[in-house]
């Protein structure tokens, strides 16, 4: 009995093992069917997976990957990443075996070195569209990056708003053609800041919050400026370290920021990109440094399309008055190289695609609002006001700011430039600390990648 | 049935045996392999030697990271355990309604660790409105934040262990202790604290360990911000990895360096508990 007994327990024990270790199995094997059935489908077509770096247009990107599986039956899926976090998953993404077949990359300081990742282009369908060189990133002849929306930044303003303090009795200028520098621009924001409740505002700029994802509009765009007149001034188009020539100016602008504002300096760590286009939306601020990708936010609020304008950001540098806005492309397609052959293939495909087809100009020039750099976009210009404002100041003859912030050493150094902006606008910091990350942290900053880079290889 | 557990435990434990080499033991042994190389994705490192480690005692911010994530720790581990013991001492009398209050206590560990440090962040940055500041003003701030959400978060634990240590005190003790006129205080002290000592020895391991490792709410909370003074180790780690081209195996240096850290400082403590445990016990 007990021997029987005995044998049954162990009987049990046994099939109890075997199922733990074959369900443990069985969860690998499943998605290796899965995986067989679903990818087999394709396995002559390839597939794109394309990451995304614009939330803003995270929606469309998705709507046009559909529109094009439909059309084709090629699988195009499409990843965004996180306000501010592209950069980590691309890294965590491309380690992957299914990695981004499609990805972009920063200017010529991006993150993942063109050698090792970006399939040259030079004989791609898109390339060949492109409207000139100018708008790709070329290394040793190859095309490794190709730009698919040029964009433009400045102050954006609020005419309505304007309007009416174009009429009080104390206004320093009465029309807007007046404002083509620093010191009428600090004028006028001082007044309207000064009759805030006669115009119905909370205040002359929007917050200039300094939470991660909103501190790029200072750290980055706005320290463009500066980094532009200094270049300008000595006739070069990238440095091993800058001078801060034009710091002076920087402090001028960021100080209007956060003194003309709707938000009490203190409390500027604390809000984030979305407070200052709803306060812009909302009618509650007149100013609102920020570029033609802020449309979508800001349209369909109480701001109506033919109120919107968008000025050149005055720093209060000689010959400022023929400045015109700030217009460049940041990021670049890039197609991985180390994909499989047919993935580049159906990915080229997926992009020419993209620029070719009705539905892809329509969803891209219409719906994502872009302004393009290929050909075969004449006919598809987007609805944005902004962009043809952008346009308007190229025909006006003004000189157009170029993107130099693209010849920032690092991410690091924008942190640094970040967090002494923030501290120095809340009073923990003093304004030569920002003035030490912009121009020593420049010259470690440059040391660490480019030095470096040249030690080890 | 001692044969058939020696004879059968391999397949009884290859489930679990499996599942700690992928997603555990695999992970750190390639981790230390990538302190010493040059990589951008982790699939293409290239071997370099030492060169990671002696660059990342240069960085300043890391050490400052490490005090300010040491003084975290140890601010935080007293707080939770004193609260934590003395909340299940109150749980642990004839009180109406101690389930309930013992349930409300312990839901804060239930919710994860990002979702909390936002929360949080607004709720804070809405009280210290009032003195027109906010968490990210100075690094006192964000780490006075850390602690508050952490003993908010890990309190109803801690004290759901410490409730099952009270309760394992056999009643004779506390009822001779009782009979030979010993005070309340008398008794908590010498009856009471010396016999939850096996559940002190695990709080203590549990608050001590999660205070140096605190990533999810450091990030979620502050960000590091003013300046990376509120940066804490793990999220100074994964900044260096993910922040800097370059650096990825700096990044991976640091976390082989802040393994050890945790475990000789985890080990030490393990010790010194352990040792008040067996005194009284026996």
């Amino acid at each position: 009995m007990k021997k029987k007994t005995q044998k049954r327990n162990r009987l049990i024990a046994l099939l109890l093992a075997g199922v733990t270790v074959i369900s443990v199995f069985s969860g690998c094997g499943n998605r290796k069917k899965n995986k067989n059935s679903f990818w087999g489908n394709h396995k002559k077509t390839g597939k794109v997976y394309y990451l995304n770096f614009k939330p803003e247009q995270a929606e469309q990107w998705k709507e046009l990957a559909a529109g094009y599986t439909k059309e084709t039956g090629v699988k195009v899926e499409v990843e965004t990443a996180a306000s501010g976090t592209y950069e980590s998953t691309l890294k965590s993404e491309m380690a992957k075996n299914e990695a981004p077949t499609m990805f972009q990359v920063k200017g010529p300081l991006g993150l993942f070195s063109e050698k090792d990742y970006c399939y040259d282009l030079s004989d791609s369908a898109v390339y060949k569209h492109v409207k000139s060189d100018d708008y790709v990133l070329k290394e040793k002849n190859k095309v490794v990056g190709i730009a698919y929306v040029i964009e433009t930044y400045g102050i954006i303003y609020n005419k309505k708003i304007l309007n009416r303090y174009f009429k009080l009795p104390d206004a320093e200028i009465h029309s807007i053609s007046e404002l083509n520098n620093f010191s009428t621009l600090k004028k006028v924001a001082n007044g309207i800041q000064e009759h805030k409740n006669e115009l119905g505002v909370r205040g002359a700029f929007t917050s200039a919050g300094m939470d991660p994802s909103s501190d790029w509009r200072y750290k980055i765009h706005l320290a463009n400026l500066p980094i532009y007149y200094e270049y300008k001034d000595k006739g070069i188009t990238s440095t091993d370290a800058i001078q801060g020539t034009y710091l002076n100016n920087y402090k001028q602008i960021f100080d209007l920021y956060i003194q003309d504002s709707t938000t009490d300096p203190f409390m500027l760590s604390s809000k984030t990109g979305e407070d200052a286009a709803f306060e812009f939306a909302l009618g509650e601020a007149a100013f609102y440094q920020n570029g033609t990708w802020a449309y979508n936010d800001i349209k369909g609020n109480s701001v109506a399309d033919e109120d919107l304008g968008m000025l050149p950001i005055y720093i209060g540098a000689d010959g400022e008055e023929d400045q015109g806005l700030c217009t460049g492309c940041e990021y670049y397609w890039c197609v991985n190289k180390k994909a499989s052959e047919e993935d580049i293939q159906a990915t080229l495909d997926f992009m020419e695609w993209c620029i070719t087809s009705e539905k892809g100009r329509k969803v891209i020039s219409e719906e994502m609002g872009f302004i393009t750099p290929f050909k075969t976009f004449e006919d598809y210009l987007p609805k944005n006001p902004l962009v043809k404002i952008s346009e308007e100041y190229i025909q006006a003859g003004k000189f157009p700011v170029s993107w130099n912030f693209l010849t920032i050493p690092s991410v690091e150094w924008e942190n640094g430039v970040g967090s002494a902006l923030l501290e120095y606008a809340q009073k923990t910091g003093t304004w030569d600390a920002v003035v030490h990350a912009f121009v020593d942290g420049w010259k470690t900053e440059y040391t660490a990648v480019y030095g470096e880079e040249s030690m080890i290889s | 049935m001692n044969r058939s557990v020696q004879k059968y435990f391999p397949i009884f434990l290859l489930p679990t045996l499996i599942v700690f080499t992928v997603i555990f033991l695999a992970p750190f042994i390639l981790g230390i392999y990538l302190s010493f190389c040059k990589f951008t994705t982790i699939t293409d490192a290239v071997w370099i030697g030492f060169f990671n480690y002696p660059r990342l005692f240069e960085d300043i911010i890391f050490r400052h990271s490490f005090w300010y994530t040491v003084s975290f720790t140890i601010v935080t581990m007293m707080l939770i355990n004193v609260l934590a013991f003395f909340v299940a001492l109150a749980l642990t009398k004839k009180l109406r309604g101690k389930n309930f209050f013992r349930t409300v206590f312990f839901i804060p560990n239930l919710i994860g660790g990002i979702i909390l440090g936002y929360i949080w962040q607004l709720l804070l940055n809405g009280l210290l409105t009032f003195v027109g500041r906010t968490l990210t003003s100075s690094g006192k701030y964000g780490f006075w934040g850390l602690v508050f959400l952490l003993c908010w978060q890990q309190i109803g634990y801690m004290m759901i262990i410490y409730i099952a240590g009270i309760q394992n005190i056999p009643w004779e003790l506390t009822e001779a202790a009782k009979i030979d006129g010993a005070t309340y205080w008398q008794r908590i002290r010498h009856v009471v604290i010396p016999m939850v000592m096996p559940a002190f020895n695990v709080c203590t391991f549990l608050t001590l360990t999660n205070g140096l490792k605190l990533f999810d709410q450091n990030l979620a909370l502050t960000h590091g911000a003013p300046s990376r003074m509120s940066e804490m180790l793990a999220l100074n780690i994964y900044n260096t990895f993910y922040g800097r081209p370059g650096y990825e195996g700096v990044g991976q240096a640091k976390a082989v360096v802040f393994f050890l850290l945790v475990a000789t400082i985890a080990l030490i403590q393990h010790r010194i508990t352990l040792s008040k445990e067996v005194k009284v016990t026996e």
